[in-house]
């Protein structure tokens, strides 16, 4: 036996010219992107520590960038005058709408999609529903909820949320669906389990990243609602977006409250997508796919 | 165990007839394969035993009761997919369990046959993997573990292996053959792949266009076809269909070919043909039925045939040369060494006793 010398694999360098024009590159890169986050940050930033201003800082000029003490007076107000109950009133009516809405969606998807309900036809019709403006709607629904009772109630703007997101939901749910090997359905029914079942057992798990990306999506347009909530609510269950415009007013605008406001109306967005991100992305990505 | 009978079975996908009219009995234990091209409707048969697919038409029996308006999981069959249809979400144990879990099995009971199926396909070690973790042949293992573990009375088998490679495939069809013989259970199974059906049928059963085309066991089909169809469907390389006419000669039949070239038909043989003297026919015959003319002589029914080789493909163990007859390629299945390349002029003998003629007209079988 011959002793086999190892085989030297010839390492290579970049030429000097090519590696500085790549550091500059990068230099570039990142001077470029930094620059962005913080145009895109600062808004953010400024809302955020305006809630910890005092008055006088709110308004001093030159502006305050950084306030030397974070002041909690704001939110002690807005508790204190009870208009916190606002961002309550936004999880309850975002919350049971994007629950119902996910329910009876995913449903109605499942059957488009594995029965063929309505053809080719009534999943376009279903999606076209979500593209009406709402402004074109808010009236017309004003008045019925007006002769209804509706108006200014839990009920009318859950309901109307649901209406609102059904669509978004169907056409999302049946995207994800239609990607679930019809195989794995058939076999689970020939296996032993009614459809029910099969339906909580292998469609539910195969699809529950869409199913959570889908949710806080749904729970978004909720949450952000302005044209309707504005509409068809008074003083019973007005929601944060709402609430934050009453803080605009004809002598004094109350900027820390609004900083307060918009903090507090943020935190639960916030917590979902960060306890959801996983999902979101492959579930954005997955229908960015599907088209 | 299980007999099946489907009588005037019929499926249609809107304007499409997927299944034209099926009559079929499968005694108890037998493997039948339902085998036939690409869309011609065998998973539509399958499916509809096993009740994914509502029968437009026609009964289906098993064990002498009519299944058609049970649900799936009433019928008591269980079924392996082409794509495994194992759950990703669930190790190798659960997907198998699966099933014994919809159908309320006790705890110990459920551990009990999980373990002895993958030991019986010796897939212990990957009982706590995913699916994703596992290669193909194992995969394919776990889909027939989940359908074996059950007591289903009638395994339903949809072109299983046809997503392995070529040795994975050899040897996966090997072991559901032994599943065959040990656990005695009637099977349908589905391929469009005809050495797979040739290979594993106790029955096969062609099918062409949502109907049979022909059954029986699978020499049978290979050596007496009914029609062009199947000759030409079974049998690697495809079987040769060289026109020519059928003329008298010396008291005898022949085959005459275009150029001129004839090949008597052995007296057995004639016999059957003898009404269509002087008509046009087609000559099947297979590649393996050609052979080099040797000084050893010649049997009872060879027949010679002087050819100009123009293509010689070797596959090692054997040659494959082509030529042509009446303008149509023919090739031929020699010793590896008797040919030595094209251009080659010799003598072949064509073996008249294997041959089949068909009408041209209808392709059937004369
Ligand atoms: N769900 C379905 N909807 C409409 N047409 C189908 C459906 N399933 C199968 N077909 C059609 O029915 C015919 C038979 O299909 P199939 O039974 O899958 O064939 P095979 O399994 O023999 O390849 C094909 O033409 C196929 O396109
Ligand atoms: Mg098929």
């Amino acid at each position: 036996m011959t002793a086999v010398a190892p085989a030297t694999v010839p390492v290579y360098t970049a030429p000097p010219w090519y590696r500085r024009a790549k550091t500059w590159q990068m230099v570039a890169r990142y001077a470029v992107a930094v620059g962005l986050t913080i145009i895109f940050l600062f808004p953010v930033y400024w809302i955020f520590i305006m809630a910890f201003k005092t008055p006088e800082e709110v308004f001093a000029s030159p502006p305050i960038w950084a306030p030397s003490s974070l002041q909690l007076n704001s939110f002690r107000k807005l508790f204190q005058d009870g208009e916190v109950i606002s961002v309550w009133n936004s999880l309850v009516t975002a919350g049971v709408s994007t629950l119902v809405a996910m329910f009876f969606g995913t449903i109605c998807a499942y059957s488009l999609a594995r029965f063929r309900t309505g053809g080719n036809n009534l999943a376009i019709w279903i999606i076209s529903q979500r593209m009406i403006p709402p402004i074109v709607i808010v009236f017309p629904i004003f008045m019925l909820y007006a002769a209804l009772g509706l108006i200014d109630s839990f009920f009318g703007l859950i309901v109307l949320y649901t209406a609102f997101n059904l669509p978004y939901v169907i056409w999302m749910m049946r995207g994800y669906i239609e990607d679930i090997p019809l195989e794995l359905e058939q076999s689970a029914l020939v296996d032993g389990w009614s459809r029910w079942q099969m339906l909580w057992r292998v469609v539910f798990p195969m699809v529950k990243g869409g199913l959570f990306a889908t949710a806080v999506f749904a729970f978004i347009f909720a949450w952000n609602d302005f044209i309707f909530a504005l509409v068809l609510t008074r003083t019973e269950v007005t929601t944060f977006p709402v609430k934050v415009t009453s803080f605009f007013g004809q002598q004094q605008t109350f900027w820390a409250k609004i900083g307060a406001m918009s903090i507090l109306g943020t935190l639960p967005i916030f917590f979902a997508v960060a306890a959801l991100q996983r999902f979101i992305v492959r579930g954005i990505s997955l229908g960015a796919v599907k088209g | 165990m299980a007999r099946v009978r489907l009588s005037g079975l019929h499926k249609h996908y809107g304007a499409l007839h997927a299944v034209r009219g099926i009559d079929l009995d499968i005694p108890e234990g037998e493997f039948t394969v339902i085998v036939g091209p690409s869309g011609c409707g065998k998973s539509t048969l399958l499916r509809t035993v096993a009740g994914l697919e509502e029968a437009d038409e026609g009964a289906i029996e098993i064990d002498g009761e009519v299944v058609n308006d049970l649900a799936p999981r009433d019928r008591n069959i269980a079924m392996v997919f082409q794509n495994y249809a194992l759950y990703p979400y669930m190790t190798v144990f659960e997907n198998i369990a699966f099933g014994l879990r919809a159908r309320k099995f006790p705890k110990p009971e459920i551990n009990k046959r999980v373990q002895e199926a993958a030991e019986l396909l010796d897939i212990t070690e990957q009982l706590v993997r995913y699916p994703r973790q596992l290669s193909g042949g194992q995969r394919q293992r776990v889909a027939i573990g989940r359908a074996i573990v059950r007591d289903a009375r009638l395994f339903l088998f949809d072109e299983p292996l046809s997503n392995l490679d070529a040795q994975l495939r050899e040897e996966m069809r090997a072991e559901i053959k032994r599943l065959h013989q040990d656990l005695g259970k009637t099977m349908i199974y589905v391929t469009h792949d005809q050495v797979e059906a040739m290979t594993l049928a106790d029955r096969i059963v062609l099918l062409r266009d949502g109907l049979i085309e022909q059954q029986g066991a699978p020499l049978d089909l290979f050596e007496r076809p009914e029609t062009r169809f199947v000759a030409g469907f079974l049998g690697s390389p495809t079987m040769n269909f060289v026109p020519a006419t059928l003329e008298a000669s010396d008291g005898g039949l022949a085959v005459r070919f275009a150029e001129g070239t004839t090949l008597p038909l052995p007296p057995t043989r004639a016999q059957a043909v003898r009404s269509r003297a002087g008509s046009a026919v087609t000559l099947g015959v297979r590649a393996e039925h050609m052979s080099r003319a040797n000084d050893a002589g010649t049997r009872e029914g060879l027949a010679p045939l002087n050819v100009t080789i123009d293509l010689v493909q070797p596959t090692g163990s054997r040659t494959y040369a082509t030529f042509n007859l009446a303008d149509t390629a023919v090739s031929a299945e020699l010793q590896a060494h008797d040919v030595r390349g094209p251009g080659e002029k010799m003598a072949l003998l064509v073996d008249m006793n294997r041959i089949v003629l068909l009408d041209p007209e209808t392709d059937r079988v004369l």
